[in-house]
């Protein structure tokens, strides 16, 4: 079956595309998307991001449907500037 | 509640104005604005995007859990996306309520937990070369469900 992945902020720069149809196993899970995922990012990035299926925070265990719209998620950084950078 | 996401400079003094009622003791305004540098480094300008429909939602659940939590009448959170300077508005929350405390209580946890949970990102433009704003981890229960 097919998912629509969506990428922010870095990732989007780093595949070069605001969105992919991809092809998972019907059944896959969110932890196993994300699997499909390592090694096409850095370490960090994929660490660190989050996923949201239609829109809402969904942990690994969340079963994925045809058709589903799923976002890779980096760290969010909206509201006012630089607090989390001056902690570092 | 006034919810929304923008393009356009964020008129603080309407929306400041609109949200008063006969019931308020108190507004509490954040107004989150573009600062001339990141650690010393100078900033040009920052490009905010987000991922509006979730985004949008994200705000608005924010907004009801504040108002059931602290006990406030009325909530206003506006964010702006776009390619904004130094010194220009990025987010506006305004907390109206019968008492300041409750006010300043919600006004500071809104603007803390849209920092971690609302997908918007901010790449930074400096005068040597941009990067994407480290955001903070998200909380561990949005990571692993």
């Amino acid at each position: 079956m097919q998912v629509r992945v969506l990428y922010f902020g870095v990732l989007k720069e780093l595949f070069a595309c605001p969105s992919e149809d991809i092809e998972v196993e019907t059944g896959c899970n969110v932890g196993e998307l994300r699997k499909v995922f390592h090694g096409r990012m850095p370490e960090r990035a994929w660490k660190s991001m989050a996923i949201a299926v239609n829109q809402e925070y969904a942990g690994d265990e969340v079963l994925l449907f045809e058709g589903d719209e799923v976002a890779l998620l980096p760290p969010v950084s909206g509201g006012a500037p630089g607090d989390a950078c001056r902690r570092r | 509640m006034q919810i929304a996401i923008v393009r356009e400079v964020i008129d603080a003094g309407n929306i400041t104005a609109e949200l008063k009622a006969g019931a308020d003791g108190a507004v509490c305004v954040f107004d989150g604005i573009v600062r001339d540098n990141t650690r010393g480094r100078r900033t040009l300008y920052l490009d905010y995007e987000a991922y509006e429909e979730m985004a949008l939602n994200q705000m608005r659940s924010l907004a009801e859990e504040a108002i059931a939590k602290f006990g406030v009448r009325d909530i206003a959170v506006v964010h702006r996306l776009g390619r904004l300077y130094v010194g220009e508005s990025s987010v506006l929350i305004a907390v109206a309520s019968a008492h300041r405390g409750a006010a300043f209580d919600a006004c500071r946890w809104l603007i803390d937990t849209l920092k971690k949970t609302v997908p918007i990102w901010k790449k930074e433009q400096f005068e040597d070369g941009a990067v994407w704003a480290d955001g903070e981890p998200f909380p561990e229960e949005i990571v692993r469900g």
